[in-house]
């Protein structure tokens, strides 16, 4: 994942959420050749390395990349897979009186050492761990202790509801950036000042508040839109309640950018030619300013799985946001491990179309890939 | 005939605050113009203001403002088309001039585009340009990012979009600064055709030697006025003002030897050798013997940055490395101070070895051999003052008590004072952090001083003042330079001995006054005759 | 710069001398938003330490007479199921929410320091270690980290403040980590070690120290954070139970009551937003002060 190593400074700006003032200068890795320069007090003169590198072979590079990439994602859910499974041992009590209701349910010696056998308890710890693991490889994430049903089957049903929801509140949240992007960055006096005011509200608004905000207004008191409702009409809510937050909080990273893109001489330069102001932010500036967002998209993603949760609670929607929530209230762990396992799943493979998205964007990051090789 | 540009009394400010006041010129066609000043004398903000380019806050006056028609009042829409048809404008910095994720062919055809060329005959004209512009195999390079070409032919695409539409004046803004010297001759020489080819230019550098080859015309600005202007030979041989003065003599270089860059006029120095008795026979303080730098690129190739270098550095005397970027100059400086360790041969400090001891036992002895950095600024750490900046680089035995005065006792022997010891750096100019820096190197007491690009980022005056510094702390302290620059003017002017390097290898060696007058090698002879202006050195 | 360093220089406009003529765009620290937003937390403060001061009525006690009241004079923001005044609620539960957003950020920045420093300072492998646990650890966005371990471990206040520490953990810990290499790739480090200071005297003045600072301004913003995290959780049912008053747990409660009494759950959020929106004011300008304070 190299969306990791490759923003350091972009998705650290987030504390691990959506802390939602971003820094500054949020620039995504740059010029290839500042890495290659191996001199400690490097000359003054900048970058004499011509690169003749033709365009064919950038292809096969790519490639490469890719194929690694799958490789370390790979490694990273086997990873993952390993801290649930040893932390679903680390359970203190008898998982086998879990399943049975719990140590009050206080029932018969047989019966518990029955479930047992039945759930593998009785073996050593690796041993389960490999049966784990073969199960994961076939898709089988065992079977929920309270649903008395497979935990990919649980999930099958519930995931579908959670990627709509989620889905189209990144297409939100990027409508929403780009749009207060759009009108108000770069531009002095007011414009520019509500512009960020909006962000820094947006940004800040916990999905808690604001669904609950949304459905009193809009359900409850306006009565514009239903309260709950498995339809089209019934995503609007839940959707606009994701997607604001992270779409503030994309608008800030992409104004701070879109600001630090202006001020480039290459932005006077372009006006120098005869562009006008207009030309240059929808055609030098905008691209610019939507990397780092680019950037953050599958991390952002991965955040709008994690505010799912509450936002199922609060629209009453079917999704795996409510089965996590019921099921790590009962302790059903089988089917707490399967949904954090299918949600990092998908996070890894947001990041890996986000890593393709910024270098389909991004040409330098093809060209440093090309030389590399 | 009338001239293309007239501008009289100009004057621009920034949300009320005046930064250039009553510039007055006229640049007739076929002929060059140049602007000469140190950084803010007001000399780009007076070319971006004949295209209405200064920004929203700046303010625009003048008695005439006259580019084909009367501009004093124009709309954006007015200056927007003279920009790119009738006036070119080329900025430095090509890197950050040319959009980075766009090919550099759409960079060039963005004027054709906005100007109504049809799409259809837009790659053509490109590769015109860009060859026209010296580039070679134009159609691969017009797929290319800028990153992905060297400065030169950055500049060269840059170069090729301003003149895309054959504009009849070209305006060069710092057009070769943070260029290798021969690289910077080349781009001077494609600015001189366009000029033969019957274009106007008004060239723009902080360098004067620039300015004499290209313009016929000049004007010196400070702090936002025009001091001085007239005929380019006129000005530069028989400057009028003080500053034009001051600023010629503190030009280093061959005819500078000797003498003092910052008074005017220059003040002879006293016989150097004369001020430190000198212990030739003790052997060399320093003594690189064969030394090479391997790097493993990224693409896993070994790069050999430094190749077999060998010199030895004596007490007292300054030994000059000049090179172009990537000749493994400031590599062999990282060496000589055993911060690099070398892949091959070894370092000697006073004799012994050094480059091949653990760091442990090398540490001791750090403070016999001190360094100064280009970024200077980079070089302190950010929380502290200059106090403490230099009190860190005091000797362990030297009692805390004593810091306060030995810092101030420091700043003085630099040309600061005991007042600058509470001050961040960041609220001091280039010339003072570079002080600072001087005196911290000093505050070990070093036999050695291994000076890394120490002047490239300041103004000539600054430059000269530093310069002069550093010698008179020669003379009274009798400290050996390891001076590396890319300058030649400055290498020449301070060094006794001059190393030439390129690509990693000495290929020249001997007296400052050998190397530069009678090159041997071929590489040396590009160097020097790649100095923008010989004429310049007769004046000086 | 940015506070959290690796910033590419190249991308940096070469210091172009048009740049001098610039007026240095100045951020005033005492701008009226500022000093808003300082007040605010203030309040919040002076609520968790003594919230008799502003706020008369006891959290706890019952009167089911006046239940499900609409915010007025009496009950500014209304009161709760059991006639309970929420205003008052909001008031008393600000002390525990704020333990548990300390609490927690805390123990996600000392977990943070530990592994960013091990990896920043530790050679090659250890940071490729490093770096390869904060990516798994990314791997769990959000709080799912913190649902994973109250699932595992039970539900309480401790562990819903342990979980949302440790699910800010990898956060904190990629941003120290960068910082850590960022200062010791600096040139102010490479001059220390030409002066021939001792590696652990490097450490200790110059390494640290500078790794360290823009971490305040992180804080801020990360107590702001941990708040969130932690009502979130509260929300959903785990964590600090009714009846005690904590904002997270108040929201809980109210979430049944949604359509008939939305006072129950819009005052301890907007209490939250204001709050962290607060921090997130003072963070920002702390930050532009030391950007511009210790910008290169």
């Amino acid at each position: 994942m190299t969306v990791h190593t490759r923003d350091e400074t972009a998705s650290a700006s987030a504390v691990g959420g959506a802390a939602p003032a971003t820094a500054p200068g949020v620039v995504p890795p740059l010029d290839p050749t500042a890495g290659s320069d191996p001199a400690p007090g490097s000359d003054p003169a900048p970058g004499s390395g011509a690169g003749t590198q033709r365009p064919g072979s950038r292809w096969r590079a790519l490639a490469r990349r890719a194929a690694s990439q799958l490789g370390s994602a790979v490694l990273l859910l086997w990873a993952v897979a390993t801290i649930v499974f040893f932390l679903q041992h680390m359970v203190p009590g008898d998982p086998a009186l879990a399943i049975l209701g719990g140590a009050s349910s206080n029932p018969p010696p047989e019966t518990v050492q029955a479930v047992r056998e039945q759930y593998g308890f009785d073996q050593p710890l690796l041993v389960q761990y490999a049966a784990f693991l073969g199960g994961l490889v076939q898709l089988d994430l065992g079977e929920s202790y309270t649903m008395k049903e497979s935990v990919v089957t649980v999930i099958g049903e519930q995931i579908v509801p959670t990627l709509q929801l989620t889905a189209s509140a990144l297409v939100l949240a990027w409508v929403i950036a780009l749009t207060l992007t759009l009108v108000s960055a770069g531009r002095s006096g007011l414009a520019g000042r509500i512009g960020s005011s909006i962000e820094v509200v947006f940004a800040a608004l916990p999905h808690f508040w604001l669904g609950v905000v949304l459905l009193v207004v809009f359900a409850v008191v306006l009565q514009w839109l239903p309260v709950v409702d498995g339809g089209p009409l019934g995503l609007i809510l839940p959707a606009a309640t994701l997607g604001i937050p992270l779409g503030g909080f994309l608008a800030q990273v992409t104004r701070d950018e879109f600001d630090a893109a202006l001020r480039q001489p290459f932005v006077l330069s372009a006006r120098s030619r005869g562009a006008t102001l207009h030309d240059v932010r929808w055609r030098h500036v905008l691209r610019h300013a939507a990397l780092p967002g680019i950037a953050l998209s599958g991390w952002g993603l991965g955040s709008l799985i994690s505010g799912a949760v509450v936002v199922e609670v609060i629209f009453s929607r079917q999704g795996i946001g409510q089965v996590l929530v019921s099921a790590v209230t009962s302790q059903d762990l089988p089917l707490v491990v399967g949904v954090t396992f299918v949600v990092a799943l998908v996070y890894v493979v947001a990041n890996l179309l986000t890593d393709l998205a910024y270098v389909a964007v991004d040409p330098r990051l093809r060209a440093s890939i090309g030389r590399a090789s | 005939m009338k001239p293309l540009i007239t501008a009289e009394n100009l004057a621009v400010s920034f949300d009320g605050t005046p930064v250039v006041h009553d510039v007055s010129f006229t640049l007739r066609a076929g002929s060059c113009l140049g602007i000469v000043g140190e950084s803010g004398s007001g000399k780009s903000v007076t070319a971006r203001s004949l295209l209405g380019l200064n920004g929203e806050n700046a303010t625009v006056t003048a008695t005439t403002l006259d580019i084909g028609g009367d501009l004093r009042s124009a709309t954006e829409e007015q200056f927007r088309r003279l920009r790119g048809s009738r006036i070119g404008y080329v900025l430095q910095d090509a890197l950050t001039s040319l959009d980075p994720i766009r090919r550099v062919g759409a960079e060039v055809a963005e004027p054709l585009r906005l100007h109504g060329v049809p799409r259809a005959e837009r790659p053509g004209r490109v590769q015109d340009l860009l060859a026209a512009a010296g580039i070679p195999e134009p159609e691969l390079r017009a797929r290319q990012r800028p990153s992905e070409l060297s400065g030169g032919l950055r500049q060269r695409a840059l170069i090729a979009a301003a003149l895309a539409l054959d504009p009849e004046i070209l305006i060069a803004d710092e057009p070769t600064t943070a260029l290798d010297v021969t690289v910077q001759a080349e781009i001077l020489s494609l600015l001189e055709d366009s000029l033969a080819q019957g274009r106007s230019i008004i060239l723009i550098s902080h360098d004067l030697a620039v300015v004499e080859r290209l313009a016929d015309h000049v004007l010196v600005m400070k702090h936002g006025r025009v001091v001085e202007q007239g005929p380019t030979h006129e000005v530069l041989t028989h400057p009028q003002h003080e500053y034009t003065q001051r600023l010629l003599s503190a030009v280093p270089s061959a005819h500078s030897r000797g003498e003092r860059l910052s008074d005017t006029p220059p003040q002879p120095l006293q016989i150097r050798s004369a001020a430190i008795p000198r212990p030739a026979e003790a052997g060399p303080v320093l003594s690189v013997q064969g030394v090479t730098k391997r790097y493993r690129g990224p693409d896993g190739r070994h790069r050999t940055v430094v190749d077999d270098v060998s010199f030895d550095l004596h007490a007292g005397e300054t030994l000059g490395i000049v090179g172009e970027s990537g000749s493994g100059k400031s590599t062999t400086a990282w060496m000589s101070l055993a911060l690099t360790a070398p892949s091959a041969g070894q370092v000697l400090l006073d004799g012994r070895p050094w480059s091949g001891l653990p760091e442990r036992r090398r540490r001791g002895r750090r403070r016999r051999i001190s360094v100064v950095h280009q970024d200077s600024l980079g070089s302190f750490d950010p929380r502290w003052t200059v106090g403490r900046i230099i009190a860190d680089a005091l000797p362990g035995d030297v009692p805390r008590a004593q810091h306060a005065s030995r810092v101030e006792e420091l700043l003085d022997s630099v040309g600061l004072t005991g007042a600058h010891a509470v001050r961040h750096p960041l609220s001091l100019s280039g010339g003072q952090r570079q002080r600072v820096s001087i005196a911290r190197a000093l505050a070990t007491g070093p036999e050695i001083l291994v000076l890394d690009e120490p002047v490239s980022a300041l103004d000539v005056s600054i430059q000269a003042q530093v310069l002069d510094l550093l010698v008179d702390l020669q003379r009274t302290l009798g400290t050996a330079y390891l001076f590396i620059s890319h300058d030649l003017g400055v290498i020449h002017h301070l060094s006794d001995r001059v190393l030439v390097m390129q690509g990693g290898r000495i290929v020249e060696s001997g007296s400052a006054d050998d190397v530069f007058f009678a090159p041997q090698h071929d590489y040396t002879r590009q160097l020097v005759s790649a100095l923008p202006s010989p004429r310049l050195e007769e004046i000086a | 710069m940015t506070i959290l360093a690796p910033a590419p220089e190249d991308t940096a406009p070469a210091q172009a001398p048009q740049a001098a003529f610039r007026p240095a765009r100045r951020t005033p620290l005492h701008s009226p938003g500022f000093c808003l937003a300082l007040g605010a937390v203030a309040v919040v403060a002076l609520a968790a330490v003594a919230p008799g001061l502003l706020a008369h009525q006891d959290p706890l006690e019952i009167h089911l007479a006046e239940s499900f009241d609409a915010p007025s004079l009496q009950h500014p923001f209304g009161t709760d199921q059991s006639g309970r005044d929420v205003y008052s609620r909001v008031v008393h539960g600000a002390g525990q929410s704020l333990v548990i957003g300390l609490g927690a950020t805390a123990i996600g920045l000392l977990g943070a320091l530990a592994l960013g420093l091990a990896g920043g300072l530790g050679g090659r492998f250890a940071d490729v270690a490093v770096t390869r646990v904060i990516e798994v650890l990314y791997a769990f966005p959000g709080i799912l980290l913190a649902l994973i371990l109250i699932a595992v471990y039970g539900n309480s206040a401790m562990t819903q403040m342990v979980a949302v520490g440790v699910a800010s953990m990898p956060g904190y810990a990629r941003m120290v980590r960068g910082q850590v290499l960022s200062v010791k790739g600096s040139l102010y480090v490479e001059a220390a070690r030409s002066l021939g200071h001792s590696p652990l005297r490097i450490l200790l003045r110059t390494i640290l120290p500078n790794t360290f600072r823009p971490l305040t301004v992180l804080i801020t913003l990360g107590i702001g954070q941990a708040i969130v995290w932690a009502a979130a959780l509260g929300f959903l049912g785990m964590g600090v139970q009714p009846p005690t008053a904590e904002w997270g747990a108040m929201l809980n409660a109210g979430r049944n009551y949604i359509q008939m009494a939305w006072w129950m759950d819009f005052f301890p959020g907007i209490t939250i937003v204001l709050f962290t929106l607060s921090l997130t004011v003072i963070g920002r300008h702390l930050q532009r002060a030391t950007d511009s304070g210790a910008a290169r």
